[in-house]
């Protein structure tokens, strides 16, 4: 192994790491309230909403995130009014695309693991609320929230995960971030594997980090669980 | 350009980009499905290591599961792509060949998916193998069958059948990742896109219609997947 | 292989010669814990013994390390004569010969407490696994036997069905039936009933009984004391490891001299 190489590889790389974490962070955070959205219109029983809701996730996770990358990078200067409106500015920077295609992405799925969630709750507890008098909106504040978000942590840890390594494809419509300077320092030096190496092992450690945040956050969020003798082993899922 | 639609992309009739975009679907199928195979060896390989494996066998199965569900897939064809030519150059001097060798796009990048769906088949397979009853198990031995018919015979039968589900999810998983093939300049349903896009400057349209094609791709071999579900597992579901 | 030699012989029994199993000082422990601390009993051609027992008495046990899906850790198994050859390895005993043991074994029927009939196959296939697979008999041959054996336990109906789909007494005859087209000289029973509604019980005690009337060999580990006392001829009772009693039913049941078993029968 080349050492000084690896150590140079290295440090031309972690400059990419704060991007990498932006679009990760941002399309996370924004994506969490658009698949709560997506998962309560699911639920709501009203038909109209339900169906959008359905429609929206099936039509994003069914579809390949670099083509919903393309779509609103290349595709949406297509049309001349969006060129000439206020949101071009937006639309017109790869960063922003990014974070808006990666956003709506995670949503379809997040809408789903917070679905499961939701449904989760037990209706005995939902009950229990409905007889101490809380309103619609309290018992679902107080309960159906907080338990679901319990329930949910664990899918969507591995969601962010998943994201993390999406961010790679932002590298495809020139954003420099890990991937992307990666890239460029193979196509300068012909050097794939130590290259892949270095890269691979900053993927790993940010999701070592999150892995260790989500699962100190489930610890915080769990104490009626934390006393439990026998606590039950969870199999890292395959394909979610 | 006024004029111009989805119809004229799908359309066989003059100036229609029909029969190249529906030559790029079956790339990305074929290259998919390449790739799902292998991923499927490799995951049957990573099962066994896991389940019946010693320390070292196992270590290595597990470090390779994390591995490649920590790291970016993209980064993953690159390697295979850019990767093989540090490995194939120098061999093909030996041969005398000068210049740049690398694996075709087909090639390097069927075999990324498959290192990368492995990780998930590797789990699907070993959860199937784990959901097999230890009474069955036991019966085919009590009866004297030897190691190897109650693995034809029994388990085999058995986690496939419970790992089809699982494995429709890859499958699904890969068809979205074949997508990324498209950066090696495999001329698949994205890069025909692009250059469609790149030629009519309409790149809206032509995402759009790749789009549909994944989408449609997917529906029917979820659908036939699900079929082969019901079909195959008649015998699992109580009544 | 003398298939239907040893099919008649096991329907006509002959006296005293070599017993069909033969279990001698067996021993048996999981880790520190002794389940068989030294049990002896010979079951000729023809016997039907009942193993009784409450729960831990290693009973179960005993009948598994009879074809060897437990291994035990000192003391010998025969089969018609033929002792199973054990070796010492770091895991502990194994057997020395893998091929004697699935050989020993295809002559072996055992039916299970919890039937483990193979889920992806019909039962009619389940029946013809073993002789087509094992014994590799002409398939035709063993589909006819098959049918005739499903409709000597009462299913011949069901044969194409799934086994998830019958009633638990109907699996465990399917299971009988499995067992018997091994054409077994010695068949081993664990728990049948035990895992039945009650309702079901009596379905599967009658196809016992009519095999036990048969002349089959038979080693039963049971709860059902009417069909120790009635359809066996041999009652073994196991405490803690050890034969406690062992005699005729009448002998056992009757001037029952063990204060243990007696406590036994009263729970």
């Amino acid at each position: 192994m080349d050492f000084p190489f690896l150590c140079q590889t290295l440090l031309t790389l972690l400059p990419g790491v704060p991007l990498t974490l932006k679009l990760a962070l941002s399309s996370v955070v924004l994506g969490v309230f658009l698949a709560l959205l997506l998962a309560l219109a699911r639920l709501s029983g009203i038909r109209p909403l339900a169906w959008i809701s359905r429609v929206y996730v099936f039509v994003f996770r069914s579809t390949p995130l670099l083509v919903q990358i393309f779509l609103i990078y290349y595709g949406l200067g297509q049309f001349p009014a969006l060129r000439h409106s206020v949101l071009w500015p937006i639309l017109r920077e790869p960063y922003w695309c990014a974070v808006i295609a990666l956003t709506l992405n995670t949503a379809a799925y997040g809408s789903e693991i917070i679905r499961g969630g939701l449904q989760s709750v037990p209706a005995g507890q939902i009950e229990a609320a409905r007889a101490c008098g809380m309103s619609r909106f309290q018992v679902f504040r107080r309960i159906v929230l907080p338990l679901a978000i319990r329930q949910a942590l664990p899918g969507y840890g591995n969601e962010v995960i998943l994201m993390v390594k999406a961010t790679a494809l932002a590298s495809v419509i020139t954003l420099m971030e890990v991937t992307g300077l990666a890239a460029k320092l193979i196509s300068e030096t012909y050097r794939a594997i130590e290259v892949f190496i270095v890269a691979g092992a900053i993927y790993l450690i940010i999701n070592f980090v999150i892995t260790r945040i989500i699962q100190a956050l489930e610890h915080w969020l769990t104490p009626h669980l934390r006393s439990a003798p026998a606590p039950a082993v969870v199999e890292q899922g395959g394909p979610a | 350009m006024n004029e111009f639609g989805l119809l004229t992309v799908f359309s066989f009739g003059p100036g229609g980009w029909g029969p190249a975009m529906f030559k790029a679907a079956a790339m990305t199928i074929a290259v998919a499905l390449t790739g799902f195979v292998f991923g499927a060896m490799v995951g049957a390989l990573g099962a066994w290591a896991k389940i019946a494996g010693g320390r070292i066998t196992r270590g290595i199965a597990d470090g390779y599961t994390t591995v490649l569900r920590g790291i970016p897939d993209l980064l993953v064809i690159y390697l295979f792509y850019f990767g093989s030519s540090a490995v194939l150059t120098p061999i093909g001097r030996m041969f005398g060949a000068t210049g740049f060798l690398s694996l075709p796009g087909f090639l390097a990048g069927a075999l990324a998916i498959g290192i990368v769906s492995g990780a998930y088949h590797t789990e699907v397979f070993r959860g199937a193998y784990r959901s097999v009853s230890r009474g069955e198990i036991e019966a085919a031995v009590a009866i004297g069958m030897s190691r190897a018919l109650v693995f034809r015979r029994i388990i085999v039968p058995l986690s496939l059948r419970f790992a089809l589900p699982g494995l429709g999810n890859v499958w699904q998983l890969v068809l979205k990742e074949s997508a990324l093939i498209s950066v090696t300049g495999l001329v698949e349903i994205l890069r025909q896109a692009q250059i469609g896009a790149g030629s009519t400057r309409q790149p809206f349209t032509f995402f759009l219609a790749a789009a549909i094609l994944y989408l449609v791709i997917s529906s029917v071999s979820g659908w036939t997947l699900q079929r082969a579900e019901q079909r195959f597992t008649r015998g699992l579901r109580r009544v | 292989m003398n298939m239907l030699q040893s099919q008649n012989a096991s329907l006509a029994p002959v006296a005293e010669s070599v017993p069909a199993v033969r279990v001698s000082q067996l021993r048996k422990s999981y880790g520190a814990l002794e389940v068989l601390k030294g049990v002896s009993l010979d079951a000729h051609d023809g016997d039907v013994v009942s193993i009784l027992g409450s729960s831990g008495s290693g009973k179960s046990t005993m009948l598994r390390c009879i074809n060897m899906l437990e291994v035990p850790n000192g003391g010998e198994i025969a089969i018609g004569g033929e002792v199973i050859r054990l070796k010492e390895t770091r895991t502990g005993p194994q057997p020395a010969d893998r091929l004697q043991v699935d050989r020993l074994r295809s002559r072996i029927g055992m039916v299970f407490q919890s039937f483990n009939l193979w889920s992806h196959m019909t039962i009619l296939e389940n029946v013809i696994e073993a002789p087509v697979h094992v014994q590799k008999r002409p398939k035709a041959e063993c589909i006819e036997e098959a049918r005739e054996l499903l409709a000597k336990v009462g299913i011949a109906d069901k044969a194409d069905h799934y086994p998830a789909h019958l009633s638990g007494g109907q699996q465990q005859r399917a299971a009988i039936a499995r067992a018997l087209a091994q054409r077994p000289r010695v068949m081993l029973f664990d728990e049948p009933t035990s895992a039945l509604d009650p309702e079901l019980v009596g379905e599967v005690l009658r196809v016992m009984r009519a095999l036990a009337e048969e002349g089959r060999t038979m080693l039963v580990v049971t709860h059902e004391m009417g069909f120790a006392r009635d359809v066996s001829n041999k009652v073994v009772f196991l405490h803690k490891g050890v034969v406690e009693e062992e005699g005729s039913p009448d002998d056992v049941f009757g001037g029952s001299r063990s204060e243990r078993f007696r406590q036994f029968l009263v729970r």
